[in-house]
């Protein structure tokens, strides 16, 4: 197992690296010139020449990445637009997109395992059907969408919860959840889909495959067979489909905290984009992508300690 | 089935086959209610100028945000007094542009690359692998997020941005579909008998390969359709005047107290539409998939 | 009275693309410490017949007809009480020892599992139970094997686990579906020792569901021969192999490889035609259009199992090695 995981590390740093490249390469690509963001929308050409040489923008590209990729693996990520640093901000906001990521999983993961067993012991039956409709329903709806019906609904028209905003956890936990809990729904509901379908597709297999007919045939309980031979086998898929699926929380995040106006990692996406600003922009993504093949790195190794196939190594005799 | 029967059939299997997909699938509901959706959607957008009963930009002050079954506005206006109606029915157009040309652009681009990457393997394959892995270190809306901030806000720019945001999926599905295929006995039979290339993959991988890359394609179109609306909603798809679903969205976002009508319809719309697809591609998938049985 | 009586088993499958007919009519009995052995080609429906006795077989299934074991109907009986009879009083060994165990569990606790669930052992006695199990089975180093996981082992080993398995609580009847088929020729020969082996000292009956006449030759006392679904011939076995009745059967063994047993032109004989479609079940004998003694009366009408020789049953109008009663 110690040279599969050597592996995977490494296959990950050569991921990390060149998805740091990609993220200099692409961020210089959007067109606008940064020396007049930077020098504050002042179009004189002595100025901008003055804000280019300041900022290093009129060194070689290939200087320019190493400079930063250099400074960035030290935890410095340079300053924005507006001279505050970019690592502080992001060290700032990343908790709070955490937060909200960790209970979308929770939320989600909760219902969408559960909703995957039941749909796959109770298959071809109404609840079965049920389920699977409800599951679809999930995956259809637009969650940006469905964040603004849930506002209007519950934070409009019956003034359950607020509409939007952010309370930190440390100064009133009760507030905080309040704040969270549509967004976090919002962002769960896809989550809790996909892995609905997953789970159901890998229960069904399980439920299928030879291993569960000789558990039936030894003459277990159903529970027994579903519960402990069919769900530790499904169990595994899930995992890594579940990795696979925080893609698509960060994107998420991304547009849930944009409706509900949260101050998280998410947003500062968009800021960077709209404001032009490519020093927090850079910043941004490689943290994002680092932290998207971090997780990943971590799924695989979990991975490998629920597969025994890859934990002990097989030998025939 | 008698013997003579069988023989018969025994002589066109494929005929037989597409015979028996057919029954499957029409058999299923829901998988035929997608269907019918997913086209009447396709036609509305195709036929969207001579069924709408107003121009999307067709303004009237005298009658802004007015609600629902207001005479000669079915579905009410918005605040600029514009047919709701008439901006969901042109709105499908960017939808179903963007939904289904950037996935036919995904397609086309990645399949040969992972064909390529997982028959022809060598040297060429861990690069192709390489860069996927790279690529999918970005989940698919950032991608397209960035790429459309890099082209410029259009919704040609978002249809390109969303289907070469799909490129990397894509062609990790082609090339396992490739990787797998090569080893299958057929194909190795093909390769002993001195058959080319090209007559391989043409006869043998590409058409084996196509269940499973039309039911792939029939699961992306939807995300790229929730995508144009996300890009839409941000500003970096479709420019107003066009109208588009996502942007219909975001106008709303300001009248939410008082007309939350003029958000949920325009997300029914996208709803409905990313759902049809869906059936339709899980009805494919149930019907293609050999293992499956009732 | 018979330890099992099975009686008019039919079994049918509701799939996507009509009925199938996998079983039809199917009736015998199994005495105490008796090897019965069941065979016929791939499909014939041995496999499924012997299924639906435990209720193992999907939700597609309709299952009708009576086995009657120790004063219940196993076919009807509800799941609860098969499950007391599972693994315990009836074991089942399958054909595919690669997938049968669970991947994620070690050897010791898939053993265990049977021992826990119907002697009540506790963990540490289901243990050393288990290492007595697979020594009784002939697995060398059992003591580190009780803590290894299945894709450590080879393919003949993991077979004798799963025999191990089955034997655990000391069934009465133990059903073996092709235990040998999957592996290589040298190691069936061990896996068939030690059913013998088995029989001789727990007296367990066995019912062998097989392919291969060459190992019911080896093992068996009794002969079932299975086409279509449908019993054709039933005989002690070396009344079946002297003189067989039924025209599939005598091709059968003419199909045998072995010296001197090729054709005139030098090829292995074999039985025109293929086996038919199990979506129908013909009014006639199912075996006719691939006979060379079918006539009109064998395409029109179906044939009854009569007794031709002394505890020797045929399903044919025209039995016997000569087309003639023998």
């Amino acid at each position: 197992m110690g040279g599969f995981l050597l592996r995977k590390v490494g296959a990950a740093l050569i991921v990390l690296v060149l998805a740091s490249m990609l993220v200099f390469v692409g961020v210089r690509a959007i067109p606008g010139d940064p020396a007049i963001a930077l020098g504050a929308e002042n179009r004189d050409p002595a100025v901008l020449a003055a804000v280019r040489h300041k900022y290093g923008l009129d060194k070689p590209l290939p200087v320019q990445y190493l400079n930063w990729i250099s400074l960035a693996v030290r935890g410095d990520l340079g300053r924005d637009q507006r001279q505050l640093s970019v690592s502080q901000t992001i060290v700032q906001r990343l908790p709070i997109t955490l937060e909200l990521a960790g209970l979308a999983i929770l939320i989600g993961s909760a219902i969408g395992i559960t909703a995957g067993v039941i749909a796959a012991v109770r298959r071809g039956k109404p609840t079965d059907y049920a389920a699977t409709s409800v599951a679809l329903v999930g995956l259809s709806v637009p969650h940006f969408w469905l964040g603004i019906v849930m506002i209007i609904y519950f934070a409009v028209k019956l003034n359950w919860l607020p509409a939007g905003g952010y309370v930190p956890f440390g100064q009133d936990p009760i507030q905080n959840l309040e704040h969270m809990l549509m967004p976090a729904i919002v962002l769960g509901t896809g989550l809790s889909a996909v892995l609905m379908r997953q789970m159901r597709s890998s229960m069904l297999g399980a439920l299928g495959a030879d291993y569960v007919r000789t558990a039936r045939a030894k003459g277990l309980s159903e529970w027994a067979v579903v519960g402990k031979h069919a769900l530790r086998n499904s169990l595994i898929t899930v995992t890594t489909v579940l990795g696979l699926q925080l893609g698509a929380l960060i994107s998420g995040a991304v547009i849930t905290e944009q409706i509900f106006v949260i101050p998280g990692f998410g947003r500062l996406t968009i800021d960077a984009v709209n404001q032009r600003d490519y020093t927090l922009l850079q910043g941004v993504v490689l943290v994002a992508a680092a932290g998207y093949v971090i997780v990943n790195l971590l799924v695989d190794v979990v991975y490998s300690f629920l597969n025994p196939r890859i934990r002990v190594a097989g030998a025939r005799r | 089935m008698s013997y003579v029967d069988a023989a018969a059939v025994a002589i066109n299997p494929r005929a037989r086959r597409r015979r028996l997909l057919r029954k499957r699938f029409l058999r299923r509901p829901l998988a035929v209610a997608g269907l019918v959706v997913a086209l009447t959607f396709i036609l509305v957008a195709i036929f969207a100028p001579w069924i709408a009963p107003y121009s999307p930009d067709a303004t009237d002050f005298n009658a802004t945000l007015a609600p629902p079954f207001t005479p000669g506005h079915l579905l009410g206006t918005d605040e600029l007094g514009r047919d709701v109606l008439s901006r969901i029915i042109w709105g499908s157009r960017a939808s179903i542009e963007a939904g289904v040309l950037s996935t036919a652009l995904a397609f086309l681009i990645a399949v040969p690359i992972g064909i390529v990457a997982g028959y022809y393997r060598g040297w060429i394959d861990p690069v192709i692998a390489r860069a996927t892995d790279v690529l999918l270190a970005f989940p698919f809306l950032i991608l397209a997020v960035g790429l459309a901030a890099i082209l410029g806000p259009s919704l040609m720019n978002a249809t390109i941005a969303l289907g070469l945001g799909a490129v990397p999926a894509v062609i990790r599905v082609a090339r396992g579909e490739a990787l797998a295929l090569r080893e299958e006995d057929y194909v190795r039979a093909a390769v002993a008998n001195g058959a080319g290339d090209v007559a391989i993959l043409g006869r043998h991988v590409l058409p084996n390969m196509s269940s499973t890359l039309i039911v792939q394609a029939t699961l992306i179109i939807p995300a790229a359709i929730i995508g144009e609306a996300v890009l839409s909603f941000l500003g970096l798809g479709v420019q107003p005047p066009t109208p588009s679903w996502g942007v219909m969205l975001a106008d709303a976002q300001s009248y939410v107290s008082q007309a939350p009508r003029l958000a949920i319809f325009p997300g029914l719309a996208i709803f409905f539409c990313s759902l049809s697809f869906n059936l339709l591609g899980d009805g494919l998938r149930d019907v293609l998939d050999p293992r499956t049985t009732r | 009275m018979s330890l099992l009586e099975v009686h008019d088993l039919s079994v049918r499958f509701d799939t996507d693309d009509g009925s199938v007919h996998a079983v039809d009519g199917l009736s015998f009995s199994l005495e105490d410490g008796e090897v019965l052995g069941v065979v016929g080609e791939s499909g014939c429906g041995k496999s499924v017949s012997a299924m639906s006795l435990l209720q193992l077989l999907p939700e597609t299934a309709h299952v009708t007809g009576g086995a009657q074991f120790d004063g219940l109907d196993l076919i009807s009986a509800p799941k609860s009480k098969l499950r007391d009879i599972r693994g315990r009083r009836i074991a089942f060994v399958f054909q595919e020892p690669m997938t049968s165990l669970n991947p994620s569990f070690k050897i010791g606790n898939q053993l265990g599992e049977v021992l826990q669930r119907h002697l009540g052992l506790n963990r540490r006695q289901a243990r050393t139970r288990a290492i007595e199990l697979l020594d009784l089975v002939r697995i060398p180093a059992p003591k580190r094997r009780v803590e290894e996981y299945p894709h450590q082992l080879s393919g003949g080993m993991r077979q004798r686990v799963m025999i191990a398995i089955a034997l655990a609580c000391d069934p009465k009847i133990l059903i073996a579906d092709e235990p040998t088929t999957a592996l290589d020729v040298t190691i069936q020969a061990g896996i068939l020792d030690l059913m013998r082996d088995i029989r001789e000292r727990l007296g367990t009956a066995i019912i062998l569901i097989t392919h291969n006449l060459g190992v019911v030759a080896d093992i068996a006392d009794r002969v079932i021969v299975m086409y279509a679904g449908r019993k054709v011939e039933e005989a002690p076995v070396h009344d079946l192999y002297a003189s067989p009745q039924h025209p599939y059967t005598i091709g059968l063994l003419g199909a045998i490889p072995r010296p001197g047993a090729a054709d005139e032109q030098g090829r292995l004989r074999e039985i025109p035609g293929r086996v038919p479609s199990l979506a129908e079940l013909p009014a006639a004998c199912a075996f006719a259009p691939r006979c060379p003694r079918a006539d009109d009366r064998t395409r029109s009408q179906k044939p009854e199992l009569r007794e031709v020789r002394p505890q020797h049953l045929v399903a044919c109008f025209h039995p016997g090695v000569n087309g003639a009663v023998s």
